[in-house]
């Protein structure tokens, strides 16, 4: 990994345009200057920062139910769990082509069908809506993640404690805060951390549904870098884009390292 | 009502709303199995038809097409051999550092983890003129190499794991009797952790199956992955809904089943093992 790190940094700094190969030389910060003041950056950035929370606070929350619902007893439980996390093992694209398609398609998917049937004006998602769209289609399949790690993490909670709580007579919601949630911190911690990580980066569902548009509505900073480096065929510029991406994610990076470190000293 | 019956009802009330949630969450898959039996014109019906009479043809049209097997037989190859890759070079440096560890050991295993933290778009660019300067730009040993290296920190992190828990004893048994280093991997460290190896590589194969970053990147037609061949269906012409309802199917099937097998390890290795 170090060496293409390596590369990109130092491309990052040169004249490399694809096109025009006699172009070279040291070019110092200026691909920086032309990435950042793009005028798709700071739109990137900002949807970036929404993909991300939108998805963290959705995933978080729905995991967590989840997780309580099927922390019981209960016939069919194991394929009712199965049923849960079956999103996350379908394959980005497809997960995009299906919600694109078959949910969110505005005269034949099932949302416009649904609405139509309510008597309400059916919504065109994509065309709409595309990064409140995309926040859907990604939080459906992260979910599962969410879902499954809070599971674990609940099933080794201490129960005597639960109980104890219950004679003091303590309701479901208080018993959830004051125990449950304490319980959970570490893991929510967790999983917020390394969502954060993939979905700085998130590039299939955007490249299936609305390659960043309309416009750049739906442009994240993945995506943008794509755009330049693959379609502009600018190296210099798109690794530039690399580096911040990766000063990015290294931010969030360095709390989990910490916690990881932890878990390998004990 | 007494307390027993409170109890009660709001037991089947919970276990409802777990049901419902479970329904709901399935659903878009359900709905993907359903379409790829129906034909094109059922598949677009309003309102959607529940009752219909399958049909296979468009499993039969996608083979004639697409070439489908070609695609499949490129995630086959690229999943199972960047696994296998990966695999070759992780139990020996994984035994190296559960049995022999050194000072650094933990700092070399968290910068390996952290490798995998870093956006793959940072190094679009050189891994692609890399793969461009030696005409591996669309072949199968591009990924194959790629998803090797990319897999290969949790790989590191799960072995670790798993061989930390074979007794030290045992090894230094088998020293005494003279096995050399080679045996002591071979015939010790591995048939006892065959639980995790068989484990890990499992959940190496669903991670590759659906990685799609790379394979959008790097292949177009002639190493193009099931990844590839479903996206090219974003920009489509006529209808075709139920033929990419029936590749979908197809291509999520056997991985779904996988991914089901390997919850528990799914956990671990995806928190890094943060979380066990």
């Amino acid at each position: 990994m170090i060496v293409p790190l390596g590369m990109t940094i130092y491309f990052s700094t040169i004249r490399y345009q694809l096109l025009y190969p006699d172009r070279s030389g040291f070019n110092g910060w200026s691909n920086y200057e032309f990435f950042v003041t793009d005028p798709a950056f700071w739109p990137a950035i900002l949807n970036t920062l929404i993909l991300v929370g939108s998805v963290l606070a959705i995933t978080v929350v729905f995991g967590i139910l989840f997780a309580l619902l099927l922390n019981r007893p209960f016939r069919g439980r194991g394929l009712a769990r199965v049923m849960l996390i079956s999103p996350f093992f379908i394959m980005p694209t497809v997960n995009a082509l299906v919600w694109k398609n078959m949910m969110m398609n505005p005269i034949y998917g099932l949302f416009a069908v649904i609405s139509g049937a309510l008597g309400l004006e059916p919504i065109d998602w994509l065309s709409d809506y595309p990064l409140a769209s995309i926040v859907i289609i990604v939080s459906w399949q992260w979910i599962p993640f969410a879902f499954l790690i809070f599971l674990t993490s609940l099933q080794s909670q201490d129960q005597e404690q639960l109980e104890a709580a219950v004679l003091d007579g303590a309701g479901s919601f208080s018993r959830f805060r004051h125990f449950t949630l304490p319980h959970l911190a570490r893991s929510i911690a967790i999983v917020i951390l390394i969502q954060t990580i993939f979905h700085l980066a998130i590039f299939a569902e955007i490249f299936v549904t609305t390659a960043g548009g309309p416009g750049n509505q739906s442009t994240n900073l993945a995506f943008l870098i794509f755009a330049q480096a693959l379609q502009g065929f600018d190296v210099g510029v798109a690794s530039a884009g690399g580096v911040i991406a990766i000063i990015l994610a290294n931010i969030v990076a360095i709390f989990l390292i910490r916690i990881i470190g932890k878990n390998l000293a004990t | 009502m007494n307390e027993l019956q409170k109890k009660n009802l709001s037991n089947n009330l919970l276990t409802v709303t777990a049901w419902v949630c479970a329904c709901l969450m399935f659903f878009p898959i359900f709905w993907m199995v359903l379409t790829s039996f129906k034909t094109e014109l059922q598949a677009i019906a309003v309102p959607p038809k529940l009752v219909f009479k399958p049909t296979l043809e468009n499993f039969f049209l996608i083979q004639e097409r697409t070439s489908y097997t070609r695609y499949a037989w490129s995630s086959i190859v690229t999943s199972v051999g960047g696994t296998l890759l990966a695999m070759l070079i992780a139990i020996p440096a994984a035994y190296a550092m559960a049995f022999h560890p050194g000072r650094q050991t933990k700092g070399i295993l968290l910068w390996m983890l952290s490798t995998k933290m870093l956006p793959a778009v940072g190094v679009l660019m050189p891994v692609y003129l890399i793969c461009q300067k030696f005409g591996l730009l669309d072949t199968k040993i591009a990924l194959v190499v790629i998803f090797a290296l990319i897999n290969l920190p949790i790989i590191m992190m799960m072995l670790f794991n798993y061989f930390r828990e074979i007794p030290g004893e045992i090894l230094e048994a088998a020293r005494m009797d003279g096995a050399t280093v080679g045996r002591e991997v071979t015939q010790i460290v591995m048939p006892l952790s065959r639980g995790g190896i068989a484990s890990t590589v499992l959940l190496s194969i669903v991670l590759l199956w659906n990685e799609s970053f790379w394979s959008l990147n790097l292949t177009s037609s002639d190493a193009g992955t099931l990844v590839a061949l479903v996206a090219s269906f974003s920009s489509p012409e006529g209808l075709f809904w139920a033929k990419v309802s029936a590749v979908s199917t197809l291509a999520c099937a056997p991985i779904v089943v996988l991914g089901w097998l390997t919850q528990k390890q799914l956990v671990q290795g995806l928190s890094f093992g943060a979380i066990k």
